[in-house]
């Protein structure tokens, strides 16, 4: 599982004149308009910045829901080390355990950014 | 810089009207500000209008008559109505034209806002992870301030509540049904911590509004009411918007609503705590909280004690959304800013009704935010 982790990682872009921090990986940055950026993996840790919870199925299509089917669950926003904050879906136990700030971890990439509290991980193991 | 007068406003009904088009609502709204100004359509020489979805604002003539004039349209999201405002009072300030018309209209189906990552720009991982929902980005966005600056529940409840009791006294609202901050509470969750009447609708809509230089309003109005000053800002780097992977930059984002209204402000010279009635947008219910501090009306926070307190009701200081905003008008897009300019020009008139707001006001403030990040200000005086 240690392995797994190491490997998933966000693809992001750092502006080389001011040093803004984007994701997706972006050539011209949003800050200082100019092009010329470096890719770079970005922290795989963050905080929960703020969530809610999708409390109905989205429309189908565009939305594909589990094949157990669909159950409510948290949306929000990682604040990285970077300073940036990463829109995914959180997995928790309860969805509480994201209040206040709390410690995640990136867990997949795809479809979307995914992240998962501690305890959540140590149960997936 | 010269004056503009607003000389006449026109308002279709709102809400749904399913042997109308969203055309045939501008039509209606525009005859009104006609009638509204005592002009009559050949008289007005330069036009600006649009709608997000239902067609464009030039074709109306072929309904107002066929008289030559330069019509522009207008395709600005939320601030269609606020562009074609700031369009027409360009016109008029030029001395391009002394009779100048603003029109906003749509027609929105149940679900209207069903948008697909193609459209936004964004991978389909998005559609196929549920994250196209318009709804999230209001939850994410009010949970963060809630927790941040201590906004409880029942001041959520509080801004709907008084929506819907505005509504009420509102003929031309859609929603004229008061519903108690309890029972707006305890419906079903759309996205925490919103509920679904905390929510506005896609809804329908036209809205009209005629400026004239101070020569041409002289002779049709005595007492006019001013556009002091309009401004439309789009969004600057770290704001945080709808379907956003990311919200760049550190600390707090910035907030295109807050650009808008400093510089309405500026523009007019005028502070926000001269504004005696404000019309602010209110997608949701949470937006209004953070719209009052976003455009300078209270400190980040001190919306929990303003509203416990009833400052925003139509008997509080500052009355905002007297005539129930968009959750108890509905959201046709490009008509909202101008709905929201027709409200402030009818309450400085003292022609509001039930729901006019005592002390003759002065001085008042319309805000409409939308995607991807823009938003229009106004700064009327009677
Ligand atoms: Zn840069």
């Amino acid at each position: 599982m240690a392995s797994t982790q190491q490997t998933v990682a966000l693809a992001g872009s750092r502006c080389e004149g001011c040093g803004a921090v984007a994701f997706p990986p972006s050539e011209r940055c949003m800050h200082c308009g100019v092009y010329g950026a470096s890719r770079i993996r970005l922290s795989t840790q963050g905080r929960v910045w703020a969530y809610t919870i999708q409390r109905f199925p989205p429309k189908s299509p565009p939305y594909v829901p589990p094949p157990e089917g669909f159950r409510p669950f948290a949306v929000g926003y990682v604040e990285l080390p970077e300073g940036i904050k990463v829109e995914a879906v959180l997995d928790c136990e309860e969805f509480t355990d994201l209040d206040a700030g709390s410690p995640v971890s990136l867990v997949a990439t795809e479809p979307v950014p995914r992240f998962a509290t501690v305890s959540h991980q140590g149960e997936a193991v | 810089m010269p004056n503009v007068a607003i000389v006449g406003v026109g308002l279709s009904r709102f809400g749904r009207q399913p042997d109308k088009s969203g055309r045939r609502l501008a039509v209606e709204a525009v005859q009104q500000a006609l009638h509204d100004a005592g002009v009559a359509w050949p008289d007005v020489q330069i036009a600006f209008g649009g709608s997000d979805s239902s067609g464009l604002a030039d074709t109306l003539v072929s309904d107002l008559g066929l008289t030559g004039i330069p019509f522009m349209n207008v395709k600005n999201g939320c601030a269609t109505g606020g562009s074609a405002l700031l369009s027409a009072m360009s016109a008029i300030r030029s001395g391009a034209a002394d009779l100048a018309l603003a029109v906003g209209f749509d027609k929105h189906p149940r679900g209207a806002f069903d948008p697909l990552p193609e459209e936004w720009g964004l991978p389909a991982g998005y559609g196929e992870a549920g994250l196209m929902v318009t709804t999230q980005f209001f939850g994410i966005k009010i949970a963060r301030y809630t927790r941040e600056h201590g906004i409880t529940p029942t001041t959520l409840a509080k801004v709907a509540e008084k929506a819907y009791r505005n509504g009420s006294v509102n003929p031309n609202a859609w929603r004229r049904q008061p519903l108690s901050a309890e029972a707006i509470a305890a419906a079903d969750m759309v996205n925490d911590p919103l509920t679904r009447y905390m929510f506005c609708s896609p809804g329908e809509g036209g809205a009209a509004v005629l400026l004239a230089s101070p020569s041409a309003a002289r002779q049709l109005d005595d007492a006019p009411v001013w556009l002091r000053a309009a401004a439309t800002r789009t969004r600057r780097f770290g704001s945080f918007e709808v379907f956003s992977p990311a919200i760049q930059g550190t600390g707090t984002p910035s907030s295109v609503s807050s650009d808008a209204a400093t510089a309405v402000f500026e523009a007019a010279g005028v502070a926000p705590c001269d504004i005696d009635v404000a019309q602010l947008q209110d997608t949701e219910s949470g937006a209004e909280v953070m719209h009052l501090a976003e455009c300078g009306f209270c400190e980040h926070g001190e919306q929990e004690k303003l509203i416990a307190e009833g400052e925003t009701e139509i008997g509080g200081r500052l009355p905002v959304n007297t005539d129930g905003g968009c959750i108890a008008n509905g959201e046709p897009i490009g008509a909202s800013g101008l709905r929201q300019v027709h409200e402030v020009v009818t309450q400085l008139r003292g022609r509001a009704g039930d729901r006019q707001v005592s002390g003759r006001p002065r001085l008042g403030f319309t805000h409409v935010y939308g995607a991807p990040g823009i938003s229009a200000c106004t700064v009327l005086e009677r």
